[in-house]
């Protein structure tokens, strides 16, 4: 298999078999916060699939050149929240200053995602995570990658829960259903049909 | 003694370079963003957030913003105007105009009128009854509304809904009345209106056309459930001293920017379509013959020549004239002109 079908089993992995939200369960939180509205849930998609690929990147050079020399890999949830978080705020700065309309429509959803677990997840299993061969482990680019379509995944999900949930609130639902319920229960058929995926052979 | 420090020193490295390390990648990462925030800082006009204070903070959309948060924003960066914010009214103008350093432009408070007379249960002409969702929206798309009058109030409230100030309310009859203290001009209801029956006008002028049929007089006689449909006769315009009436696809409709509140239009309505709320409260001028130095001013003002006198010469108000419009009592320069 070429390195072009490794990217391929990578993205499909990350956005179906083992999505982050359906079938890791991480980044729950804004997966139910923010899909009330599609607008909002592109913006917050868009700023997840950016840290997520930047975080992918600096947590595997913090990880290659930092954890594993000094043999201190224990740290690395301390290490790589600190990097992520710092790492946010760093880009919302930058991007407050340099391109005021991506900060208005992404600006607000970054200081949400700082310490989103889906984030700190990915930059995790990128370092235990191997490619189709099961032998060779992630390099740099492998990592950012996944880290991008990590997020891929995590947008598709969230934009098709907020159309759901827009076209939920005209339904006729029983008032002690409305809102916050059924939206559980939507994500918990969506979780099962995602289930779906997992025994695809690639 | 040896084997006691050896560990010592083992655990110490053991603690000491995961803390150096850790403490040092947080070292970096603080100034960096410590440099960072000077060299990207962006300024935030403290004045912005001073207007959002004063604002209302109803987000009514009134000013055509998406909120009060929008508005503020916009009226230091996009050069808005100071006096959009209808609920807020003068005061807020005012603390505006002050935080921004501008002159108050004075904004006349305006209010709702809803220009229909129908409406209620026992006014209105019914094509059929309406049993669906009860808004007027949904009303107005089956069979052009359950109300033979195409133009009229469905009366399902859909303004009622709309109003977050709780100005409008139901009488025993099922027709709904602005209350114009709680009013605030915001312009809810006038966009949750679908058949565009409510407009705003300016608080100090109190006569109303209540129809908005534009079918032809003899349709509109014949639908209208409260008899008091405008039926474009034009005797109104022709009566309207200052030509503040048109008549437009058979209906009339008042010019409240020349408008000055006499009250002729509503009296000369063959139909009683337009409502008065100052009938038989208005006064008549009346001249202090000890102060008029005969400049002749109020004689020029006033619109129906009720006025009379040489110049230099005490001038008289004619009773049988007067119309109570008051618009000589601030234009005498010698200020002799009353009320009684």
């Amino acid at each position: 298999m070429g390195y072009l079908g490794e990217i391929f089993v990578m993205a499909m992995t990350a956005i179906f078999i083992q999505n982050f939200v359906l079938a890791r369960f991480l980044g729950l939180c804004p997966y139910l916060g923010v899909s009330k509205k599609l607008d909002s849930a592109i913006g917050m998609g868009m700023a997840v699939i950016f840290v997520m690929t930047l975080a992918s990147a600096i947590t595997f050079l913090i990880n290659k050149y930092l954890l594993i020399p000094y043999n201190i890999m224990y740290l690395q949830t301390i290490a790589f929240i600190l990097t992520i978080a710092s790492l946010v705020q760093f880009v919302e700065m930058v991007i407050q200053k340099n391109a005021p309309a991506l900060y208005k429509s992404l600006g607000v959803f970054l200081p949400l995602i700082t310490t989103n677990c889906a984030v700190l997840g990915v930059a995790i299993l990128n370092t235990t995570a191997f490619r189709s061969d099961s032998v060779t482990p992630y390099n740099f680019l492998d990592s950012i990658l996944n880290g991008f379509f990590s997020g891929v995944g995590f947008t598709v999900v969230l934009v098709a829960m907020a159309g759901l949930r827009m076209r939920m609130d005209k339904a006729d639902l029983p008032k002690s259903m409305k809102g916050m319920p059924i939206a559980l229960i939507i994500a918990g058929i969506m979780a099962l049909a995602f289930y779906g995926f997992m025994g695809f052979q690639i | 003694m040896f084997i006691l420090l050896q560990t010592t020193t083992i655990s110490l490295s053991a603690i000491g370079l995961p803390v150096l390390i850790i403490g040092a990648l947080g070292l970096i990462f603080g100034l960096i963003l410590a440099v960072a925030s000077k060299v990207f800082a962006v300024e935030i006009d403290p004045r912005v957030e001073e207007i959002i204070e004063v604002l209302p903070g109803a987000n009514c959309g009134a000013c055509g913003q998406a909120g009060c948060a929008g508005y503020a924003e916009q009226i230091v960066n996009g050069g808005e105007a100071i006096d959009k914010c209808a609920p807020g009214g003068s005061d807020v103008v005012a603390q505006i105009a002050q935080i921004m350093g501008m002159e108050a432009s004075s904004s006349d408070r305006k209010v709702a009128v809803i220009h229909c007379s129908s409406g209620g249960h026992e006014n209105t002409n019914w094509k059929y009854q309406y049993e669906g969702v009860e808004t007027c929206k949904a009303a107005a798309n089956v069979a052009g509304g359950p109300n033979s009058c195409s133009w009229g109030c469905m009366g399902l409230n859909d303004c009622m809904r709309a109003c977050i100030f709780d100005a409008i309310s139901i009488d025993s009859n099922g027709m709904r009345l602005i209350d114009l203290e709680k009013c605030t001009g915001c312009g809810a209801c006038v966009k949750a209106c679908p058949r565009a029956l409510i407009d705003l006008v300016p608080i100090n002028r109190n006569v109303y056309i209540k129809c908005s049929s534009k079918d032809k007089g003899v349709e509109a006689r014949q639908v209208c459930g409260s008899l008091h449909p405008c039926i474009g006769c034009g005797i109104c315009a022709k009566k309207c001293p200052v030509d503040a009436i048109s008549i437009q696809n058979n209906l009339a409709s008042i010019d409240y920017e020349k408008c000055i509140n006499c009250g002729l239009c509503a009296s000369a309505c063959p139909t009683k379509s337009i409502l008065d709320l100052l009938v038989g409260t208005r006064k008549q001028a009346e001249i202090n013959p000890e102060g008029c130095i005969g400049c002749t001013i109020c004689a020029k003002v006033c619109p129906v020549q009720a006025i009379s006198g040489e110049l230099k010469k005490i001038h008289e108000v004619d009773k049988a004239k007067c119309i109570g419009c008051e618009l000589c009592v601030p234009k005498c320069p010698k200020k002799v002109i009353e009320m009684v």
